[in-house]
């Protein structure tokens, strides 16, 4: 399966990455040639094989759901590009 | 005295004990190394005030007579470890300017037991990649120099391998996704071991692949290897993943006795074009564990083949899920905006700027698999590929076999920039032998082995059954003791 450009260009809004038009068909071609490389995998016969989830058989731990950290939001804000009277400031979101 | 920042951990530790240096001095010995290989490109941040300190303070430690191993002993510190108060970038210019607020907690657990921090470590960006030249740093080179061409490291922990291979520290951290930390490992000629997944807490490593990452020491001894590795394995609640398990005396278990071991020698790793000098020194490798009371036997891990692709589905699309939070928000570089964009714009234009290519490559590989209609194809078949894999191991361990030897790179370092006009399939093939243990999960080490005709470093990777690094390392041991492996990198930079 090859990636044209506009899937290119679908892609790279879902990734949330800037392509600009002039880069679209080079970037298209090296996906393409990544997608290919992973075709690789239709040789392998995995019926009924369960896709794994935890390479290790091991159960998450469980802990009570309580509060356990916090309390810190001057920290938290501290490497923020833009904040302001203890928030995040991003672009207007909403008109 | 520059003889000192060439110790092993082994050595430092027992002249500190017997009061015949002191961790000033070995610091000190390591800044002046730094400071005099700005060629190489290691050390990205330096941190001399806080290294002192940390110096003196276990000096006092030692002189008390309450010290661990790793007290005292200088260390360098992959980029990718959130280190407090200390620029941790994990090499990439999206993270410009981020100075963690916590430490992580293999840091944090070496720290505790006395080490020095020296400062940070290049890497490639987030990781990817495999000869440390996506770095926003620019490339780390490898002291090892066989002609006017820098060489690469390896990658992506190929600051750490230069550091320790150039003698600037004693040991440094790494991490292995794919095989980061055994691929330059063997490229420089030192000792990287990956731990069994969830040995050691990944909480605070900035996160690439998280079903795949883990931290490990990278060394110049075995030994060390194992001193190190007791120092940041253990529990901890902040990693869910991370294992409630005792962390058995690793350097205890080198009792170099081998025998009546099974090693296996998996023939789907005799890879077509393989150099033959990588399969000489492989069989060579066999022969010296035979000698050393090892039965070698053939084994077969039939999925191996199909490794690679699965990986480079996994990994991308667990990385596009990871980088997500990289948006301009919350920390590091923001794009300069223009009049009326919104906010995807300032995501879209942060992540352009802020992502290197091979980057930028990864993550929109792990959205199209992860999207809708092409999961089920790509991410779910990987998976189950993935499990095949581990049953491949699973049931080699279950006739017996004990450990696993395997070339660990397919071939030795390479110049840097050769491989920039290659397609980003060609140097993903850096990983062949590596990559199957991360997908499952298992422990493996890169042990220097022999120099090539022309002089550089070769590596065997042993593999080990989960859990058991101290039966691994034990057998690292016998195989770097038979190697003799004593070359150093001449001093150019």
């Amino acid at each position: 399966m090859s990636i044209d450009i506009d899937t290119a260009r679908r892609v790279a809004h879902l990734a949330r990455i800037a392509v600009a038009e002039d880069d679209l068909p080079a970037l298209a071609q090296q996906l393409s040639g990544i997608l290919t490389f992973m075709e690789q995998l239709n040789e392998v016969d995995v019926t009924g094989v369960e896709p794994m989830t935890s390479v290790t058989p091991m159960r998450l731990k469980r802990r009570a759901d309580v509060v356990t950290d916090g309390g810190y939001a001057a920290q938290i804000l501290s490497n923020a590009p833009d904040a302001r009277e203890g928030f995040f400031a991003v672009p207007k979101v909403v008109e | 005295m520059s003889e000192l920042s060439k110790l092993t951990l082994a050595e430092a530790r027992d002249a500190l004990r017997k009061g015949e240096t002191t961790s000033l001095a070995l610091t000190e010995a390591c800044l002046s190394e730094i400071e005099g290989a700005a060629r190489l490109n290691a050390f990205v941040h330096v941190t001399p005030e806080l290294a002192l300190d940390q110096a003196r303070a276990a000096d006092a430690r030692i002189a008390a007579g309450d010290a661990p191993a790793m007290c005292g002993m200088p260390l360098g510190i992959k980029d990718l470890f959130c280190t407090r108060g200390v620029p941790s970038q994990a090499a990439s210019h999206i993270l410009n300017g981020f100075r963690p607020e916590y430490e992580s907690t293999v840091t944090q657990k070496l720290w505790d037991a006395g080490a020095v921090m020296l400062g940070k470590l290049n890497m490639d960006e987030f990781a990817m990649g495999s000869s440390n030249e996506t770095s926003t740093y620019g490339n780390a080179v490898n002291p090892w120099k066989v002609d006017d061409r820098d060489l690469t490291p390896g990658g992506s922990s190929g600051g750490s391998a230069a550091a320790v291979a150039a003698d600037l520290c004693l040991a440094a951290t790494g991490t292995d996704t794919g095989g980061s930390i055994r691929q330059p490992a063997a490229f420089t000629g030192i000792v990287g071991i990956k731990p069994t997944y969830g040995r050691v807490s990944r909480w605070g490593i900035v996160a690439f692949a998280s079903s795949l990452d883990q931290a490990g020491p990278m060394t110049r001894t075995v030994r060390d290897a194992a001193i190190m590795l007791g120092a940041m394995a253990g529990h901890d609640p902040k990693d869910s993943t991370s294992a409630d398990i005792p962390v058995p005396d690793f350097e205890a278990m080198l009792t170099g006795d081998i025998r009546g071991k099974t090693i296996g020698i998996p023939r789907e790793y005799r890879m077509d074009g393989m150099p033959a000098e990588i399969e000489a020194l492989w069989t060579r490798g066999a022969e010296m564990l035979r000698d050393a009371g090892a039965k070698i036997v053939d084994i077969s891990l039939p999925h191996t083949k199909y490794a690679l692709p699965a990986y480079y589905v996994i990994a991308p699309a667990e990385a596009s899920s990871n980088l997500a939070r990289y948006d301009g928000v919350r920390y590091g570089h923001r794009a300069r905006l223009a009049e009326g964009d919104g906010i995807v714009q300032m995501y879209e234009k942060t992540r352009a700027e802020g992502f290197g290519k091979e980057v930028q490559r990864r993550v929109m590989i792990g959205t199209y698999v992860l999207s809708a209609g092409f999961y089920d194809a790509y991410y779910n078949r990987a998976r189950k590929v993935r499990a095949l894999i581990k049953r491949d191991f699973d049931e080699v361990f279950a006739q017996g076999v004990d450990a696993i030897l395997t070339p660990a790179t397919p071939s030795a370092a390479f110049g840097l920039g050769e491989m920039q006009d290659a397609d980003p399939v060609e140097m993903y093939l850096n990983d062949v032998f590596t990559v199957t243990v991360n997908l499952a999960g298992l422990p493996g080490i890169a042990v220097p082995a022999g120099l090539d005709a022309q002089g550089l470093p070769l590596g065997l990777q042993l593999i080990g059954r989960p859990w058991e690094e101290g039966d691994l390392l034990n057998t690292a041991q016998v195989l770097e003791d038979a190697a003799g492996f004593v070359s150093r990198p001449a001093k150019w930079w």
